[in-house]
This record gives C-alpha cells, structure tokens and sequence, in this order.
C-alpha cells in the first residue's frame, strides 16, 4: 500500500495567514487545493513537501462573480462548482466544455479550477511509482539526472496535462497571483512556461487565487475538443482550444487557437490569423488546420503513437473550427457528440 | 510560523478531528499523513469502503463527503473537519437495505463486488440530487467508477430500478412521478 510521507499540515483561514505560512515554508512547502495531483504524486514520492498549507478553509478562494467586464473566479471553486454555473455553460463554452471533461465526475468533486491550472507536467517516465522510477534511476523531473524520453536532451519534456489552461488562453484569460505583500495578475499564457520541470511562472511564495474572465461580447463563441482513450478518467493526449469573434452572417474580426498536451505548456497557434476576415469556408478551415497542426510534435511520453496522435491534431483542429462556424455537432464525429452531451452532474 | 489568529497549525504528527459518519458524531485521532480511506478503515474499523489503486484512477473508494462522491483515496483527512461524511455502512436502516442495495442484488448488479460500494454510494447521491435520472445521467454519473465484471448494463437496470421503488414508496405513491 502506498501512504503519503509524513509532513506538517496547516489549515490556514485567511489569504493573508496562507501567504505567510507559504513563505515561512520556502521550498519545504506546498499548496494543497482539492488534492486529487498532489495527493497521489506524495504517494509516489513525486513530490515530498514537509509542509502542506491547505487552502481548503481560505476564506474567498470560492467566490465567484461579475467585476467591470470580467467575470472574477475563485480559484478553488471545484470544477463541479464551475460547471454548475449556468452563465460558464452558456458564454464561456470553452471553460465549461474543457472543466466537464476533467477525469470524473468524482475527481471534479474534488479538483479545483487552481488546481487544474497548476496541474503537475505529466510523462510515462515520471508517473510511476517511487520503486518504478528508482529502477530506472529516475528521470531529470525528480531525483534523477536524464531525459528518458530524449535522452541527449538538457531538459525536460513532460506535457502539461491542464484541460483548462489552454480554454482560458483562448478565452483571453489571467489569473491573480497573491503573496503577503500584494497581488499581481497576468495572462494564462504567461503564467505557463515550456519547461516540465518549471512550468509554472508563479514564484514560490505566490498563491493563485483568482481567473479573470473576459464577459463575451455580442458574436463570440469559444470552445475545447479533448482527445483521450476512454471518455472518463483519462488526461488529455491531445486538446484543442478554439475562440472567434464574428458578428452574425458577417467575416471573422478575431481569433485565438491553442493546442493542449503538445508540449510542457499551451501552444498558441498564429495560424489562426489565417481565419481573420473570412467567413470559415472549408478551404480556410483546412488550411489553418493544416497549419497549426505542424505544432503538434508529440514525443513518445504519453497514450497513443506519435505518428496517430499527430494526425489527430488536424481532426480536431479541423472539427473545433467548423464548429464554431456553426456546424451541427452531430455532423462533427464522435468526440464533438460526447461534448455536445456534456451536463453537469454533481 | 509566525502566522497566527484564526489558524489552526497542526505540526503535530497526529491529529484530532471531530466530524460526522453515517450521522454519528465522531471524534478521531490518526496520523496526520493518512487519507480519509485509511482513517476509515483502519482507525474507525468501516472497511465497507474499498481500497483499489490508491490513485484516483478505479473509483472504488468513494465515500459521499457532505453529499458530493468523492475519492477518499486522495482526500487527507485532516481535510474532513466538521465534514459528514456518508460509507456504505450508513446506507442500511437496521436490517431493511436501502432500495438501491435491494436492486442491486435483485438484478445481479454485483458480481466480484469490489467496486459495489462505490456504485451504490456514488447512486445514492444521483438520486438525492435528480430523482428521476435518464440513462445518460446515470451513465455520467458512474463513470468515475470502474467495474471489470457486470459491463455496468445491470448496474444501469438496477439504479432505474431503485429510481422507480424509492417514487413508489414515497408518499403520494407513483403518481406525478417522472
């Protein structure tokens, strides 16, 4: 049986008392949100914090709502929570449809928006347990010296694994960042960084606490496609994260394309320029997808075989656009007719 | 730690926590490192709860925690404190099943029985929260617990099948039901 390693807990009430305990901490430390990444990685001695600060009973972390033009989202509301919420359903569909496809409905339960935007980097040589790992002298990611998956590589290729991240990048998203001497707040694409083992800009003494949502306006429309091999439990291998603004009947004004678990951070595709002042006929469409699909070069760390997978990212880069021009998604396959049916179920 | 007021440190290697099972107030002391699954298992004696990957990655430990199924595999539970939290112990009243656990075995719903207890915890709160679920519900609603055995067509029949006893026997019978 596997049990955590032994560490202190706090449970700290306020902002302002978890910022301090984080900082006392320093590198001893670890922030515990709804625990479904971190407890599992402390069992397999992925990470071994002697210090986890809970933020379970921080007083705001779950508040939710309108600020100016944005909408303020706190950062341990449980994806449960976010997809409850009939106004994240109705104008964020790329946030809803990527939360809805997080593992389980159990997992969702427990995991948080935070969470999920922090999620550990994920490989084959890295998530395994401490025995597993120790046989192969671990890996660069923890405790060990080499890149198994590239192994005259200097650094490290663990694929973010986050649903989310690549949904708020294209929905033009930031988040806040607290410690015990203020706030900041930058981009989501600026929060992620393409390394496996740094792939987080957020310094060690910082406490996500919010996403800032941009309140849609008239004729935009955003959405998320998800590959993996069974349609529950599973991390994405490969995702898709669409968002236009074109008023009705009318050309394209903007556009925003990220590409999900291809790399240690969500790739924004420039190649959705290429959909700018058309109305989405099939030959842009493909064209785009064609393009930002030469991103996509997966290494063999994940589900599925590369040659596959990277096939797969024209499908789905192809189908996610098609369906924002307003394709039926019964006409789009079997991925966007499972997403068509997504409803949140507690 | 110099932050103070309101906190509740808990450097100690064990922890006290008072919450509630199955409705009784419970008060417990256990290694600050373990899970809710292990706390319950080994140090509260309810073993009805099920120990599977360990990971989040069967469902075979869920446990309802203030009516939500949850994985008490990756919950610590020094999370718990104040928490009800609800085992398949707690389903029975006595020695009358819940209808959900006479269906189940009236359909053949369990066969190894390992994830049985996370099927009839994670059911019972679908139906707390939607009485009436269709299949699709019932099928999102499961999917966050492997069964190797039944191919869940059963446990889908036995869930609709408790669905329809719990309306019949409620008051008012099976009228305006649906």
């Amino acid at each position: 049986m596997m049990r955590c390693g032994r560490f202190h807990y706090h449970a700290p009430r306020t902002l302002r008392d978890a910022c301090a305990m984080l900082q006392d901490a320093g590198s001893d430390g670890m922030l515990l949100a709804g625990g479904t990444d971190l407890v599992p990685n402390m069992k397999r001695r992925q990470q071994t914090p002697k210090v986890v600060i809970s933020l379970r009973h921080v007083a705001g972390l779950r508040d939710a709502g309108p600020d100016g033009n944005r909408v303020r989202l706190g950062a341990m509301l449980t994806l449960s929570d976010l997809t409850a919420k009939e106004e994240v359903r109705a104008r964020h569909t790329a946030l809803f449809k990527a939360a809805a496809q997080v593992a389980t409905p159990h997992l969702r339960n427990m995991g948080t928006l935070g969470g999920n935007l922090c999620l550990d980097t994920r490989c084959n040589y890295y998530d395994q347990n401490y025995e597993w790992r120790k046989a192969i002298n671990f890996c660069m990611k923890k405790a060990g010296e080499i890149c198994w998956v590239a192994p005259s590589s200097r650094r490290c290729w663990a694929i973010s694994s986050t649903d989310t991240a690549p949904a708020l990048i294209a929905l033009g998203a930031e988040v806040a960042l607290a410690t015990r001497d203020g706030e900041r707040t930058l981009g989501v694409a600026d929060f992620c960084r393409d390394d496996g083992i740094q792939y987080l800009t957020r310094n060690p003494d910082e406490i996500l606490t919010q996403v800032l949502l941009p309140i849609p306006a008239p004729g935009e429309s955003s959405t998320y496609w998800k590959l993996r091999r069974r349609g529950s439990f599973d991390f994405p291998v490969l995702s898709v994260a669409a968002w236009i603004r074109r008023p009705p009947e009318g050309r394209v004004e903007a556009a925003r394309l990220v590409l999900g678990s291809v790399a240690s951070r969500p790739v924004i595709a420039e190649a959705a320029a290429g959909l700018v002042g058309t109305t989405l006929s099939e030959d842009v469409i493909e064209a785009v997808a064609e393009e930002a699909s030469r991103l996509a070069k997966p290494l063999d760390n994940t589900d599925f075989s590369l040659g596959w997978r990277k096939k797969a990212a024209r499908y789905l880069i192809t189908g996610a656009l098609r369906e924002l021009r307003g394709d039926d998604p019964q006409t789009l396959g079997p991925l966007a007719r499972r997403a068509a049916e997504l409803a949140p179920v507690g | 730690m110099s932050a103070s007021g309101g906190v509740t440190p808990r450097a100690e290697s064990r922890t006290r926590l008072s919450l509630r099972v199955n409705g009784e107030p419970v008060e417990v002391l256990f290694e600050t490192y373990k899970t809710l699954l292990e706390v319950l298992r080994e140090d509260l004696g309810l073993t009805g709860t099920k120990h599977g990957c360990e990971l989040g990655e069967c469902g075979a430990c869920t446990v309802l925690v203030d009516s939500r199924p949850v994985l008490s595999c990756l919950l610590l539970a020094a999370e718990c404190e104040g928490s009800h939290v609800r085992t398949v112990e707690g389903l029975a009243q006595g020695a009358c099943l819940h209808p959900i656990q006479e269906t189940f075995a009236d359909l053949g719903a369990a066969q190894c029985g390992y994830c049985t207890p996370a099927m009839l915890m994670t059911a019972c709160a679908l139906l707390e929260k939607h009485p009436s679920p269709s299949r699709g519900d019932i099928r999102q609603a499961l999917s966050g617990v492997l069964c190797r055995c039944t191919g869940y067509l059963q446990i889908f029949e036995a869930v609709e099948a408790a669905e329809r006893r719990i309306r019949e026997n409620s008051p008012g019978g099976s009228e305006g039901g649906g």
